[in-house]
């Protein structure tokens, strides 16, 4: 559910079948409510996003803005730690939270019946938490074992160690943070986090599902219309060189990261950016699927996607390969991402509509998948895409225009961040 | 919303729930064949089989059938286990007919030599995959110390070594006693036209000859038993358990699923206030799963290697708590408002019904709506909770632990 975690514009579009019915409010401190009415379900899904991002983190505190979401969920308002799980329970809110580089995010999907409680809930939890003391050492000990967990997941760390490479500081933080980080933070920086950036100008409540949007709106005025405002610097960007990095690891497999710089949600060219990528990987016709592995058998998992942000994009391959094979998928994997400029073919992008329409009728049937797209359109593009943008969208996208983007954005200057035994002979010039 | 069923003269059955409010279609065939039915000379083969499955037919190259699974916009797979193997394409209506031409298709492969060989190197790779992540391996190893010579613990996998010397004539005759019509179910959910269903089934999979086919069933006969396992890389400690869990009648399952969740679930239950809420696991969760002939509870932990051996013990300790002094009424609500709420959730694609309707008609050929689901959940007593507590101790655990610590010291070791 986070919301620069948009790989695929499916998940911002709605279908011309059904009636264009979403809403949108603006409360006078700045959060934003955009909802859209699904009557055909019995469950109603939230995704609320707070600009509270790892981005946001002090240099020396990777990691604050999970151990912030941790402690918030540790009791609040009326309810402690205990009491807050089982309301949920109760409830039937089946939930999660995330960190993004912009955001924290927090999803719930419900019964219907159980909405307006399920966020009275979340207001009090994004206002009226408790961050208890005596809390901080239980969820310091939690953060610090996911990252030792992480260093259990070399494909997870070869992509994570991709992305801080990809995007400048502070972009491309993993939202574990950093053992330093982790074990600095007092319980003063959590509480100094949450009362800087836990704010309602900069966030986006997105909600779908079965509900009646006047309503809606005012329980949300209700429990949300009187949360002030705070003024929060934005982040200072630190851009460094980023070489070949290799992780040495006594593994069976080398996994391979391999990124290089897209154009974001919001720029005209993305569906074109997209479009091409969708024909390196999607389905499994695609061609990083077909050369790889189907073709050469040379890996079990290979993939491409692209991350937007805001301001900036980047498409993350990956792949991972017993050690003795890896140079020469690195090889095949380089040459399909350079022979893209090259351009697509008619059939594939007929393939790649297809697959956008079965996607966009399909997430008509999950209220959580609506909430979270939602949301995050709001926040890319200061609205949410009605049916005539997507038509539009989706027409104009030929093989041309996807080849005219490809010529003049060959895929080039690569990342590359290998994990395992040995370090493979990375192409100088690329 | 409403269930039709088709048996073809061959055997083939066709079971579907039908809801014309549906966005899209799901459809899978279901064959009851997984690890439990290889021999040792046959070991991963299953698994193997249905990654060749793909790779083209008589009258279909492996690049047309993905060709043709994109082309109509198909979310599709295939997943193996120790019981089943599956074959699904979630799809927009009007793709009904292709899709079940197209995995119709594939269910009578051409099991071609030369592919055999280029993707035995991709399951060597997923092999290898599993041996470099979480949890090692030992989920495996636990469950073959669990269930000894049991069908039921065999690996799905297989080995690097039985997958290298299985040949593709031993994976033909696999594919010739197992996929025989009586032993595949055609499974259709949300926005099925299940007349056409039955015509299509009929063109495509009538021809399609009979054998003899049986599965060997039979109690488990688990011994308590503690394993470690040194994995020098590894950073995280990590555990599986498991202990005897009821199978058959629907009380009783439901009883399970409701008492790991009041246990074990992996938010606000006993396990996750003992161990993760005061951060001395990552992750501590117990999960019930069933099969034809046995059920199993399943604890899972990942935590710090210098708190695994107390952990252990935090977690006998809280098991033979609840055997002792059983569980509250409080507990018992909140674990049923919880999981029906999934059940409601997850029923809302056609995706996810496909796997619940499937799995109930090829495991015990019944036919469960989701209102039966909510009602079976709702039925369950403290009374039914206590009787399984007492009839399936979770105490005396198989335990297998793999990490960094060259060993842990088992729990009954510990006095308390």
């Amino acid at each position: 559910m986070a919301a620069d975690n948009l790989a695929d514009p499916h998940s911002q579009q709605r279908i011309p079948s059904v009636p264009e019915t979403i809403s949108v409010h603006t409360y006078p401190n700045g959060l934003v409510l955009v909802a859209e009415p699904m009557p055909w379900l019995r469950s109603a899904a939230f995704s609320l996003l707070v600009p509270a991002g790892c981005a946001l983190e002090p240099g020396d505190r990777g990691g604050l803005a999970s151990l912030t979401s941790e402690m918030v969920e540790r009791g609040c308002g009326p309810r402690d730690s205990r009491q807050f799980l089982l309301d949920l329970d109760n409830l039937g809110v089946e939930w999660n939270d995330s960190v993004s580089a912009p955001h924290t995010g927090f999803g719930g999907a419900a019964p219907a019946e159980s909405l307006p409680s399920a966020l009275a809930i979340f207001a009090d939890m994004v206002r009226r938490p408790h961050l208890p003391a005596r809390e901080m050492e239980a969820a310091r000990s939690l953060q610090l074992q996911e990252l030792r967990a992480v260093e259990d997941e070399p494909a997870r760390k070869v992509m994570t160690e991709l992305r801080r490479r990809q995007y400048h500081e502070p972009w491309g933080r993993p939202a574990h943070g950093d053992l330093a980080g982790v074990e600095a933070a007092t319980l003063d920086d959590v509480q100094g986090f949450f009362s800087r950036h836990y704010r309602p100008d900069g966030a986006v409540l997105g909600v779908a599902g079965l509900f009646e949007f006047a309503r809606l709106r005012d329980t949300v005025a209700e429990l949300l219309s009187d949360w002030e405002p705070v003024e929060s610097p934005a982040p200072v960007e630190r851009p460094e060189p980023r070489p070949y990095l290799h992780l040495p690891y006594e593994s069976a497999q080398t996994q391979i990261g391999i990124a290089y710089a897209s154009v974001p949600y919001r720029h005209p060219d993305y569906f074109q950016a997209w479009g091409g990528v969708g024909v390196l990987s999607g389905g499994m016709s695609s061609r990083l699927f077909t050369e790889v592995r189907e073709k050469r058998g040379l890996c079990y998992s290979v993939s491409a996607a692209i991350h937007t942000l805001r301001d900036r994009a980047g498409v993350f391959c990956y792949a991972g390969t017993t050690a003795d094979r890896a140079q020469e998928t690195l090889e095949v994997t380089l040459g399909e991402l350079r022979r893209l400029a090259e351009g697509v073919k008619p059939d594939e992008l007929g393939r790649l509509k297809a697959r956008i329409k079965s996607s966009l009728i399909m997430q008509q049937e999950s209220s959580a998948a609506r909430s979270g797209a939602i949301a995050a359109d709001w926040y890319h593009l200061g609205h949410v895409r009605n049916v005539a943008e997507l038509n539009a969208l989706v027409d104009q996208l030929t093989c041309a225009s996807i080849n005219e983007y490809l010529a003049a954005n060959p895929p080039g200057n690569f990342t590359v961040v290998t994990v395992g035994p040995s370090p493979l002979e990375v192409p100088v010039a690329f | 919303m409403r269930f039709e069923r088709h048996t073809l003269p061959n055997g083939l059955e066709i079971v579907a729930e039908c809801n014309d409010a549906a966005y899209s279609t799901a459809l899978g065939f279901f064959v009851r064949t997984g690890a439990r039915d290889e021999t040792d000379a046959e070991a991963g083969v299953s698994h193997f089989l249905e990654h060749m499955m793909f790779k083209g037919t008589p009258t279909r190259s492996a690049d047309d059938v993905n060709r043709e699974f994109d082309e109509i916009g198909a979310y599709y797979n295939a997943c193996t286990d120790e019981e089943n193997t599956i074959y699904y394409a979630n799809v927009l209506p009007e793709y009904q007919d292709r899709a079940v031409d197209l995995l119709a298709d594939i269910l009578r492969p051409s099991l071609r030599t030369a592919d055999f060989e280029t993707e035995k190197q991709v399951i060597l790779e997923e092999i290898h995959m599993y041996d470099d992540q979480p949890p090692f391996g030992a989920d495996e190893r636990c469950r073959a110390a669990y269930f000894g010579s049991h069908p039921l613990g065999r690996s799905v996998l297989g080995t690097a070594q039985s997958v290298t010397s299985l040949s593709v004539e031993a994976m033909r005759d696999y594919f010739e006693r197992r996929y025989t019509p009586a032993n595949i179910v055609l499974v259709g959910a949300g926005r099925v036209r299940f007349d056409e269903l039955v015509r299509t089934a009929e063109a495509r999979c009538g021809q399609w000859e009979s054998q003899p086919v049986s599965r060997v069933l039979g109690p488990a006969e688990p011994k308590a038993a503690f394993l470690s396992i040194h994995k020098k890389i590894a950073t995280q400690q990590y555990a599986l358990q498991l202990s005897p869990a009821p199978f058959d009648a629907v009380g009783e399952r439901y009883a399970a699923k409701l008492l790991a969740t009041v246990l074990g679930d992996d938010s606000g239950s006993r396990l996750y206030w003992e161990l993760v809420d005061p951060g001395l696991a990552e992750h501590a969760e117990l999960q019930h799963a069933e099969y034809a002939d046995a059920g199993v509870m399943i604890t899972f932990l990942c935590c710090a290697p210098e708190e695994a051996a107390d952990n252990l013990v935090r977690i006998a300790c809280l098991y033979r708590s609840a055997e002792q002094e059983g569980v509250t009424e409080v507990e018992l609500r909140q674990a049923k408002n919880k999981v029906s709420s999934r059940v409601v959730l997850s029923s809302e694609r056609p995706r996810g019904r496909l796997f619940a309707v499937g799995a109930d008609w090829l495991c015990r050929g019944e036919y469960r709506s989701v209102e039966d689901d909510l009602q079976a959940l709702g039925d369950v007593t403290l009374d039914d909770l206590h009787d399984l507590l007492a009839h399936y101790p979770l105490s005396t655990p198989v335990t297998v632990t793999i990490g960094p610590l060259e060993s842990v010291c088992s729990p009954a070791s510990s006095a308390d």
